[in-house]
C-alpha cells in the first residue's frame, strides 16, 4: 500500500525550496499557491527525495466561493504519496496555471476539469472541452448549472 | 456318319417340344401389365408441395434470419451478450451472429443510456442498415433516459431519433425480456407485407 506522506513535513521541505509557496495544510492535503504551482510541481517531481513521477488523479471541487483543484500524487520509486491542492476564487474565469509541461497525464484530465468545471489552465496546450461537445453552454459540473 | 459310343439323348422332334414349351412359358410371364414409371411422382408432390401466399412465405424466412446489430452503449450490453451466448441461446431464432457492421444487420438492438455525443452516431448506423430493418430499444435509458433523463448529455428516448419497433423495459430486462421482445418483433414481422414496405 502506498504510505501517505506527513504534509507538515512535505510543508517544511516545500517552503525552504520554494519560498512563500505554501498557503495552508490540511489535515491530509497541502493548500499552494497558484502562482508558484509549477515550481512546487517542478521540485516534487524532480527532487530524489520525493520524486513523485505519477500524477494518479485531477479533479476539482466546487464550494461556490472557490474553486479548488486537486492533484493526486504518487511516487512509484518511493511507493509513497501526496495530495496537492490550488484554490481560485475568481467565477467568470477562474485560471490555474497547467502542469502539462510536469505530467503528461495532467492533459486530458485537465481538460475534463475545463470541461465540467470551467477552470482556465493557462499553458495548456489543447485546451478544448474533452466529453461534451463543442458549443455546449455552460460547465455542468459547477453547484450553480441548472 | 456315326459317332462310335455316342447315343443321342433326345430326338429331333424332342428338341421342338422343348423349344415350344420354353416359349409358352416366357409368353406367359409377360403378361402381366407394366408398372408406371412416374408412379412415384404423385406421392412425392403430395409430400413436397405447399400452397401459400408469398407475404407468408417471405415474412416467414425473414423473421427466422434475423442479423441483430450489436449496439451495446451501456449496462444493458451485458444482458444482451448473456441473451446471445449459450444459456439463452438466441441462435434458437436464426440470430445465430451479432454482426458489427450495419450493411449485414436486419435488427438494431440498441442497449443503454445514448448520450448526445453518441446521437449522430447511433442516427448514422441506423441508417447505413439495408431494408427491411428493426429496432429494438432496450432498456429504461433507451426507451425514456431513464434515470439520467433530467441530464445535460443524455438523449430523452431512442425515439427523438430513429423510429423505434419494439420497447424492452427494465433496468436492465433480463435476457428473457430481450428475448419477448425478440418475439414481439417476429410477430411484426409476420403481419407485415411486401408491397408496404
Amino acid at each position: 500500500m502506498t504510505v501517505a506522506l506527513d504534509c507538515e513535513q512535505v510543508a517544511r521541505r516545500l517552503s525552504q525550496a520554494v519560498p512563500d509557496s505554501v498557503l495552508s495544510l490540511e489535515k491530509s492535503a497541502i493548500v499552494v499557491k497558484g502562482e508558484k504551482l509549477k515550481e512546487v510541481a517542478g521540485f516534487l517531481k524532480g527532487d530524489p527525495d520525493f520524486s513523485f513521477d505519477y500524477l494518479a488523479n485531477l479533479t476539482a471541487v466546487d464550494y461556490l466561493d472557490r474553486f479548488e483543484v486537486v492533484y493526486h500524487l504518487v511516487s512509484l520509486t518511493h511507493n509513497h504519496s501526496l495530495v496537492l491542492k490550488v484554490r481560485c476564487y475568481e467565477r467568470l474565469k477562474p485560471t490555474v496555471p497547467s502542469v502539462v509541461g510536469v505530467w503528461r497525464a495532467a492533459d486530458f484530465q485537465e481538460r475534463e476539469v475545463y470541461d465540467l468545471m470551467g477552470i482556465v489552465f493557462q499553458g495548456h496546450p489543447n485546451l478544448k472541452r474533452l466529453f461534451l461537445w463543442e458549443d455546449f453552454a455552460g460547465h455542468p459540473l459547477r453547484k450553480d448549472y441548472l | 456318319m456315326e459317332i462310335k459310343g455316342y447315343e443321342p439323348v433326345i430326338s429331333i422332334g424332342d428338341v421342338d417340344i422343348l423349344e415350344g414349351r420354353r416359349i409358352e412359358e416366357l409368353r406367359a410371364a409377360s403378361q402381366q401389365p407394366i408398372a408406371d414409371p412416374d408412379d412415384w411422382l404423385e406421392a412425392e408432390l403430395r409430400r413436397n408441395i405447399l400452397l401459400t401466399t408469398v407475404d407468408y412465405a417471405v415474412n416467414w424466412a425473414r423473421s427466422r434470419s434475423i442479423f441483430p446489430l450489436m449496439f451495446g452503449l451501456a449496462c444493458c450490453a451485458f444482458e444482451m451478450i448473456a441473451t446471445a451466448a449459450s444459456r439463452f441461446d438466441i441462435a434458437r431464432f436464426g440470430m445465430d451472429i451479432f454482426r458489427w457492421s450495419p450493411r449485414q444487420a436486419d435488427l438494431m438492438i440498441v442497449a443503454g443510456t445514448i448520450t448526445w455525443k453518441m446521437a449522430p452516431a447511433v442516427k448514422l448506423i441506423y441508417e447505413q442498415m439495408a431494408e427491411p430493418k428493426w429496432v429494438i430499444a432496450m432498456g429504461a435509458c433507451a426507451i425514456s433516459g431513464g434515470t439520467f433523463r433530467e441530464s445535460y448529455s443524455v438523449v430523452p428516448g431512442l425515439n427523438r431519433i430513429v423510429p423505434v419497433d419494439v420497447y424492452v423495459p427494465g433496468c436492465p430486462p433480463r435476457p428473457e425480456g430481450l428475448i419477448h421482445g425478440i418475439r414481439l418483433i417476429h410477430q411484426k414481422i409476420m403481419s407485415e407485407s411486401i408491397k408496404k414496405r
